[in-house]
């Protein structure tokens, strides 16, 4: 089970780095905890450019100049969890929804004509309304025309993931949104997710399941994001010794606006989420790092080469969405409202290559 | 000229079509490069789909295709592949690519002997990829490999020969064609290869992400040509110190 060093001690660890600090974890040919913290630290905002030119010089080398493009899909906005974050929780006056097999995967095919090869499944925590078998029948109904599937949902035991995995789902993102324990309870007020012990194992668990990727991140604007992004350094270090096959990625979003109207008291800033994207990059050179639609397409136009190696396009974050435009109900409002074909574009005029299809599922399919 | 399989290549630099800006400038560079044998993942293309971008926009009459099996982790998943790749026109020829640690993406050795003695069976031309392991060579030219493709360092590192001792070896001992795949990041390290008796290296990397592709994959061109010709011309072996030209070597007991 992973655990982690007192988040006190993070937050220390971090504050403490100087710029020397910095300089050795620029120059460091292995990078490790300490020099991540120190790439993450007030003292590394001074060195933003150095930080951008190593992060983009490792990403070239190892993704080349290319791009991959991916949307979800929303499947329901049902929920047994109270979190103050989220449009979907379980207080709020939200139109609820649950797509029918029928109906998710017409907004899957939605998705497919528009070019898209790699799908995001997302939904609330309500294992009622949606169980392991309804994901389970419908990664059979996609898995023949998609590239990869992955899902984003409740957590799952480690035999349910590998249910999954040999129906075709490829790949599991699950975030401890933090690792401050005392936040996390402070706004996981109920369900299942206030649970912050069981909710840490559960990569390990989809890893262990055979999944052939599993993404990790944090929510940003909870709590320190310095602490919180090393915390998943800590994280994705442990996940990579034990699991060897699996790939990771990572993501961080920042807060957006959603019904609850709740506040963040910890802003983090453009250039504080670059200076993470760039400092994870440089601390783990092959770790995907992801970048969606909750960012304005300014932002993630200008990021294109310097780290991130994954963007969603043309997203809508209610479930049925694509095939009616009016429905509300969603978990969040997105930043970046091009279309697919709009992002792709902007991707080409920067030089890079928007992949539509990096996987096959003849990989996984017997 | 090289030969594999009784095929017969005019270049001895094979061409990799990932990590490129647009299918334009891949092209372009591949075309400087004088390649005439280039690789394709099969995870990148639609095999269903003839329109696909990378397989539509490189002349099949032109080049020859070498798809890869790039992303399998166990040697069921490359055959799997491989014969949905046989069966869709994908062609007999086959890179064979092993890598279950999608981080150093090294090739799983136990695995890629296992998938190669599959395949030669179902009349593949295997082209397995390896870490620089002698002995893993001759027991895949023993199961019927076309030819070995030895990396000379990890896949998109530009780091050159670090493995060069070994691929010595297996250059010495083996009897297919030795190719000498990844880690290639400057002419010169092409050149090295060829100097010392490669066949033939496969470049990607280091062409790809360049400045200037283009100019990057003549300039590739340029070296594996170089390092070809002086190893027919016969290079002086290399010596860690110098000799004198007066060498007294001690002979002056011979009556």
């Amino acid at each position: 089970m992973f655990s982690l060093p007192p988040f006190s001690e993070l937050k220390e660890l971090v504050a403490s780095r100087t710029a020397g600090d910095v300089l050795h974890a620029l120059k460091s040919p292995h990078p490790d905890l300490s020099d991540l913290a120190a790439l993450l630290s007030p003292a590394a905002d001074g060195f933003l450019e150095q930080t951008a030119a190593r992060s983009s010089e490792i990403t070239m080398y190892r993704f080349g100049k290319t791009i991959q493009i991916y949307a979800p899909v929303y499947l329901s906005n049902f929920c047994t969890n109270q979190c103050l974050y989220c449009g979907f929780s379980a207080g709020n006056r939200i139109d609820r929804r649950k797509l029918s097999l029928e109906e998710a995967e017409s907004e899957a095919m939605i998705l497919h004509n528009r070019g898209f090869n790699h799908i995001l499944l997302v939904s609330g925590d309500a294992p009622k309304a949606m169980g392991v078998d309804y994901f389970e029948a419908l990664a059979l109904r996609l898995r023949e025309r998609f590239a990869s599937v992955s899902i984003e949902v409740q957590p799952l035991e480690t035999d349910e993931y590998a249910r999954l995995f040999a129906a075709g789902i490829t790949g599991v993102a699950v975030y401890q949104e933090t690792y401050e324990q005392k936040t996390y309870k402070e706004i996981h007020l109920s369900g299942k997710k206030r649970d912050y012990e069981y909710r840490i194992d559960i990569p390990a668990r989809a890893a262990e399941a055979g999944m052939r990727e599993v993404g990790i991140g944090v929510l940003l604007g909870l709590s320190d994001w310095r602490a919180d992004a090393l915390a998943l350094g800590f994280h994705l270090a442990w996940l990579r010794k034990r699991f060897w096959k699996t790939a990771f990625t990572v993501s961080f979003p920042r807060l957006r606006p959603a019904e609850g109207d709740f506040t963040s008291s910890m802003d983090v800033s453009e250039r504080n989420l670059a200076q993470m994207l760039f400092a994870m990059r440089i601390f783990d050179q092959d770790v995907g790092l992801i970048l969606s639609t909750r960012e304005e397409s300014r932002f993630r136009d200008g990021m294109i080469g310097l780290g991130p190696t994954r963007y969603s396009a043309g997203s809508c974050t209610a479930p049925g969405g694509y095939g009616n435009p009016d429905l509300t109900g969603e978990q969040f409002s997105i930043g970046d409202h091009r279309l697919m074909a709009e992002v792709c574009s902007d991707i080409k005029n920067r030089g890079f290559d928007p992949v539509c299809k990096d996987w096959d599922m003849t990989f996984q399919l017997h | 000229m090289l030969s594999i399989a009784g095929r017969k290549f005019a270049s001895r630099l094979f061409a990799g079509t990932g990590k490129f800006s647009s299918s334009a400038v891949m092209i372009k560079a591949i075309e400087a490069s004088g390649a005439e044998m280039v690789t394709v993942a099969l995870r990148r293309v639609d095999l269903n789909d003839p329109s696909d971008d990378i397989m539509s926009v490189l002349d099949r009459e032109k080049y020859f295709f070498l798809p890869n099996t790039s992303g399998a982790r166990d040697a069921d998943e490359a055959v799997r592949l491989a014969r949905l790749a046989r069966a869709v026109g994908g062609g007999d020829w086959l890179k064979l690519e092993v890598t279950p640690d999608p981080r150093t993406l090294l090739p799983d050795p136990v695995e890629t002997l296992k998938a190669a003695e599959v395949l030669v069976k179902e009349g593949f031309t295997v082209l397995p990829y390896i870490n620089a392991d002698p002995v893993l060579a001759l027991r895949l030219q023993d199961a019927g490999a076309a030819a070995v493709m030895p990396l000379g360092s990890p896949i998109g590192t530009n780091q050159g020969l670090l493995t060069i001792h070994q691929l010595e070896i297996i250059i010495e001992q083996a009897r297919v064609p030795v190719v000498v795949d990844a880690g290639l990041g400057a002419p010169s390290h092409a050149a090295l290869a060829m100097e010392i008796g490669a066949d033939a290296v496969l470049v990607n990397t280091a062409i790809a992400v360049a400045q200037d592709p283009v100019k990057m994959a003549a300039a590739f061109a340029k070296g594996v040509l170089a390092g070809r010709e002086a190893f027919e011309a016969g290079l002086g072996s290399h010596r860690t110190e110098a000799s004198a030209s007066s060498p007294e070597t001690g002979l002056d007991f011979l009556r």
